[in-house]
């Protein structure tokens, strides 16, 4: 019964997405289906909350390598939260000027709009900057031409690296000019090889017929794994047996 | 000098890599662009639409990605104001309520004489769903949205209480940084029900999009570069921008990010000249 009823939910609500998608008269049908996501998806903030407790809470009490750092992220959840929801520091909204929590919860000068500005938004933009360290290191260390593709992609990078800023126009604009002018008597003859031309031909054409590709590829694994799984055949997303 | 450059401690490359963006940035050191035939094609689609037209400004990213697409988030915003769109602010991500708001603020503090809350704009804020949620309001928005971020009723709003979905808006603005983001509302939104669709995106996501255009997507503005791009061709339509800094920078990025490119680009060559070096060495010995 435990994976009868969630493989029943899933098969009914699969048929029903894909019956409301090809016939009009049965398009509210997927709607009700989609407004019933929505609602568990909302319900799984909850849940994920209390997954999080769950698994940070076990392994501060088992003392476990690390626990201190799940003891910041438990008590930074339960401040946050706590913060948030309790209001602090938001003033009351200007249509309810006699009732303290009527106010936005991101109102300015607010504690939850403190903590987002102060700390949340530093600590991840810092995070997404230290991809810049780690890539320049990465470079010198790993990107070898060793053998023909490393040099393709090489190449590539070079092109897209410098044709993606105003160094790709500086330095090919100039001798591409000089030379359609010496070969063609037309400066612009060969200016689509300048680099930032390029680099728009790499995404136009090699980059488009590749991803073109993955995505049928993705979309016929996708319509093939979906049929398993509405008609029952991989039940693995119910998780094991126990 | 070879073995030295070998066991080169990593910590002297992200020194390097600290100077590249900073001293630019410090310099204020900026250089011209060039809005690319894409960039161009976004612009259009933006810029052609009658004045007062329907847009959805679905803005999908959070503080990470903050520094690559909040100036075009800010440039599609404030490009809107100037032509006076209605705009309905919308995101599927928690953590992009505060980046709808800074939006709002570009609205009101530059444009406030012509865009009144719930005339011209309103910030219906976010739903969880990821592509569930843009299923349901591309067929029936009440169903999801009954209020906005102010917990006003949309039926007593008056830029809302005759919208029924978002397939009655002219074009659908998306920023994006992952998922749920542009491919989504491709997919279950632009794609199914033609709604016109432009979308900007992080450099990494961009090359996935380019299938869908121009068919499904009308154009799309990928990493900093498209935004300063975009930032150039506003400039060259509303000259007067030029005395809004804040209007400028994505252009100010491009600085540091064009040194930081030609450091990569040497690092990469000096790691191959120093293992080609060693490999010859070791083939003599």
């Amino acid at each position: 019964m435990k994976r009868t009823i969630p493989l029943l939910i899933a098969a009914i609500t699969g048929f029903v997405l894909i019956i409301s998608y090809f016939i009009p008269p049965a398009a509210s049908w997927g709607d009700k289906a989609m407004i019933w996501f929505d609602i568990l998806a909302s319900i799984a903030f909850v849940l994920g909350g209390g997954n999080l407790l769950k698994i940070h809470l076990q392994k501060i009490s088992d003392r476990r390598a690390g626990w201190g750092f799940s003891l910041i992220t438990v008590a930074a959840f339960l401040i946050t939260m706590g913060i948030g929801l309790g209001k602090f520091g938001v003033p009351p909204a200007e249509s309810f000027p006699d009732y303290t929590w009527s106010g936005d919860y991101l109102a300015e000068n607010g504690g939850f709009f403190w903590i987002f500005q102060h700390i949340y938004l530093p600590l991840a933009s810092t995070m997404f900057a230290l991809l810049a360290f780690f890539i320049a290191s990465a470079a010198f260390r790993a990107f070898r031409a060793k053998n023909s593709e490393a040099i393709i992609l090489l190449v590539t990078a070079f092109i897209v690296l410098l044709g993606r800023t105003y160094a790709g126009i500086w330095l090919s604009q100039s001798p591409l000019e000089t030379l359609g002018d010496k070969i063609f008597s037309d400066p612009e003859a060969l200016s689509m090889f300048r680099l930032d031309r390029l680099v728009e031909m790499i995404m136009g054409v090699f980059n488009l017929a590749g991803n073109r590709a993955i995505n049928i590829g993705i979309a016929l694994g996708i319509a093939a794994l979906s049929l398993k799984v509405l008609l029952g055949v991989d039940r693995s997303y119910l998780g094991s047996e126990d | 000098m070879n073995n030295f450059l070998e066991n080169l401690d990593r910590r002297w490359i992200f020194l390097g890599m600290g100077l590249s963006i900073a001293v630019p940035m410090l310099l204020g050191l900026q250089f011209p662009e060039e809005p690319s035939l894409m960039v161009d094609d976004v612009f259009t689609a933006v810029d052609k639409l009658p004045e007062g037209s329907n847009i959805l400004m679905a803005y999908d990213y959070d503080p990470a990605s903050k520094g690559e697409l909040e100036p075009m988030a800010a440039a599609f915003t404030r490009h809107c104001g100037r032509k006076k769109h209605k705009l309905y602010f919308i995101t599927l991500w928690p953590a992009a309520v505060p980046m709808l708001k800074q939006n709002i603020d570009i609205l009101e503090s530059e444009f406030g004489d012509d865009y009144t809350y719930g005339e011209n704009y309103v910030n219906l804020g976010f739903r969880p769903g990821n592509e569930g949620a843009i299923k349901v309001i591309v067929s029936d928005l009440s169903e999801l949205y009954t209020n906005d971020v102010n917990g006003d009723s949309l039926t007593e709003i008056p830029m809302t209480k005759n919208i029924k979905n978002i397939q009655q808006m002219d074009l659908i603005i998306n920023v994006s940084a992952g998922t749920p983001g542009a491919k989504e509302w491709v997919q279950y939104a632009a794609t199914p029900f033609k709604i016109k669709m432009v979308a900007g995106v992080t450099g990494v996501g961009a090359p996935p999009l380019y299938p869908y255009i121009p068919a499904q997507l009308s154009g799309l503005l990928g990493a900093i570069k498209a935004g300063a791009e975009y930032e150039q061709a506003l400039l060259a339509a509303y000259p007067d921008l030029k005395d809004n800094p804040k209007s400028q920078e994505a252009l100010r990025r491009m600085g540091p990010q064009l040194i930081a490119h030609i450091y990569i680009v040497a690092l990469i060559l000096l790691g191959n000249v120093i293992f080609f070096t060693g490999r010859r060495r070791g083939a003599s010995q």
